[in-house]
């Protein structure tokens, strides 16, 4: 790894998410859920760090976690340049970018107040990938688009 | 694709293609909804009503529908009764009305809760509104109502006049239009206007659809004039509500240089929208369209529950 990017102390094992666009550091630790780690781990935040591939970028680093399907595909809305390592013993063994599939459950909630997926059912909010280019939803089901991802996450 | 057994959830459920299959087997059921003939496909069926938000008409005509094919109908005709009440889900009371009947017909107050039921039931569900969301069989009897005055659909001119943006029926209704080839003209005040990203998709579909503010110029060339409910709690204030409602108003001044056939359609109950003097005039066409609600819907009914009717 180029020494003069890693700015914090290399972890044993765990997870890094690189190339978050700028700014979303504090959205993507929301979305991991950095408070339901273990006591022991080490959790660093890189902001506003020089990228040749994006310009300026933000990087978090986990330690002792690896993300579930869910949460990758949450981080993958707001931040979809993100790529993802899994670290284990201080290597890089997995690196994969951050893909949207074409259905999203539980991750967002529907802006729409009166949708049935805002009331209390035994369901979860989902929806469809309807354009990818920029990204928009459709909710699955009362049929609203949404593009403002940020703001609902669930 | 055969309907047997479908949900009918969205307009968007239904190509051009079935939905033509269906507006000509809702023409044939028109005798049988008159009662002049009589039919026994539902004979051995029973269909459950689940309103839960007040709806006299849909939910006479869906009864009607089904008892003028011999079937048999359990009602939630008012939500207050039902252990909703205390706290069910929609989920749970679905899903024991699916084991009751073999197919239920749905009013929620919430968007999607037709789909949420569709999920809930093993049954054929039908939505018959949900929220400002979808309502597809309005959609398919205002269709109906088109092509029999009119022989065709397709080029029709149709201009959909008021509340464009909550109003529940004009979304479907601009879908199947754009579906059929209308030329769609939007009539609405700025607050009301048909919201973009429905827009975006209609012009997706390569809709021909334009704006047109002005009433009297919106009509000149129409084949059907589409009115809807200008709700007062949709306005801040009390002025601007009785100016759009006012430049709104459809009387026999203003269909005077109308088409000799332009057809006003609206969904009733009306409010005032339409003068009571086009009520006898032939370009009423609001009480056939309330009518047509009792064949599409036996129609819809008859192909999903029955597997439609063979040589028919
Ligand atoms: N032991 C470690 N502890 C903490 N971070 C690490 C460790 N090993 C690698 N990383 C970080 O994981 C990410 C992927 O590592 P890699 O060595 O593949 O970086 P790279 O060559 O910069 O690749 P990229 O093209 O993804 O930028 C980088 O952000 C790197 O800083
Ligand atoms: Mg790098
Ligand atoms: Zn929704």
């Amino acid at each position: 790894m180029p020494a003069k990017e890693l700015k914090i102390t290399p972890i044993k094992n765990g997870t890094v998410i690189d190339h978050i666009s700028n700014g979303l550091a504090l959205e993507v630790l929301r979305i991991i859920g950095a408070h339901t780690l273990d006591k022991d781990s080490t959790v660093s935040v890189a902001l506003h760090v020089r990228s040749n591939k994006i310009g300026w970028k933000d990087i978090v680093k986990v330690e002792n976690m690896e993300l579930s399907p869910r949460k990758v595909n949450a981080i993958a809305l707001i931040a979809p340049t993100a790529t993802i390592s899994i670290i284990r013993d201080y290597k890089v063994r997995e690196k994969r970018s951050v893909d949207l599939p074409e259905r999203i459950v539980g991750v967002l909630k529907c802006p729409n107040a009166n949708c049935i997926s805002n009331q209390p059912e035994p369901i979860e909010s989902e929806f469809e990938v309807t354009n990818r280019h920029p990204v928009i939803l459709t909710c699955a089901y009362c049929d609203r688009e949404t593009s403002d991802f940020l703001h609902h996450l669930a | 694709m055969s309907l047997h057994g479908r949900d009918l959830i969205s307009i968007r459920d239904l190509s051009r293609e079935e939905i033509e299959g269906i507006l000509a087997a809702a023409k044939k059921m028109i005798p049988y909804a008159e009662g002049t003939k009589v039919l026994h496909t539902l004979a051995d069926k029973l269909v459950a009503m689940a309103f839960f938000e007040p709806s006299t008409r849909t939910r006479l005509s869906f009864e009607s529908a089904v008892h003028r094919l011999g079937g048999n109908c359990i009602t939630i005709a008012d939500a207050s009764v039902t252990s909703m009440r205390k706290g069910e889900s929609l989920y749970d009371t679905i899903r024991m009305l699916s084991s009751y009947a073999d197919a239920i017909v749905i009013r929620h107050p919430n968007e999607g809760a037709a789909r949420l039921a569709a999920r809930a039931s093993d049954r054929p569900v039908l939505n018959a509104g949900d929220g400002a969301g979808q309502h597809p069989t309005q959609t398919l009897l205002d269709l109906l109502t088109m092509q029999e005055a009119f022989d065709t659909l397709s080029g029709l001119r149709v201009v959909l006049l008021g509340d464009l943006k909550f109003g529940r029926t004009v979304h479907s209704l601009a879908h199947a239009l754009a579906l059929f080839g209308c030329e769609i003209v939007l009539t609405a005040p700025p607050s009301l206007a048909l919201p973009d990203p429905a827009r975006r998709r209609l012009e997706h579909m390569g809709a021909h659809i334009r704006e047109e503010a002005d009433l009297r110029r919106a009509i000149r060339d129409a084949d059907v004039l589409y009115v809807t409910r200008i709700q007062k709690e949709r306005f801040g204030d009390e002025t601007e509500y009785r100016e759009v409602a006012g430049s709104y108003h459809v009387d026999a001044d203003l269909l005077r240089d109308a088409k000799p056939r332009l057809a006003v359609m609206h969904p009733l109950p009306r409010v005032g929208e339409i003068s009571p003097e086009i009520d006898e005039t032939p370009h009423a066409a609001y009480f056939r369209q309330a009518f047509l609600a009792v064949p599409v819907r036996m129609a819809l009914l008859d192909a999903i529950l029955a597997g439609g009717r063979k040589g028919g």
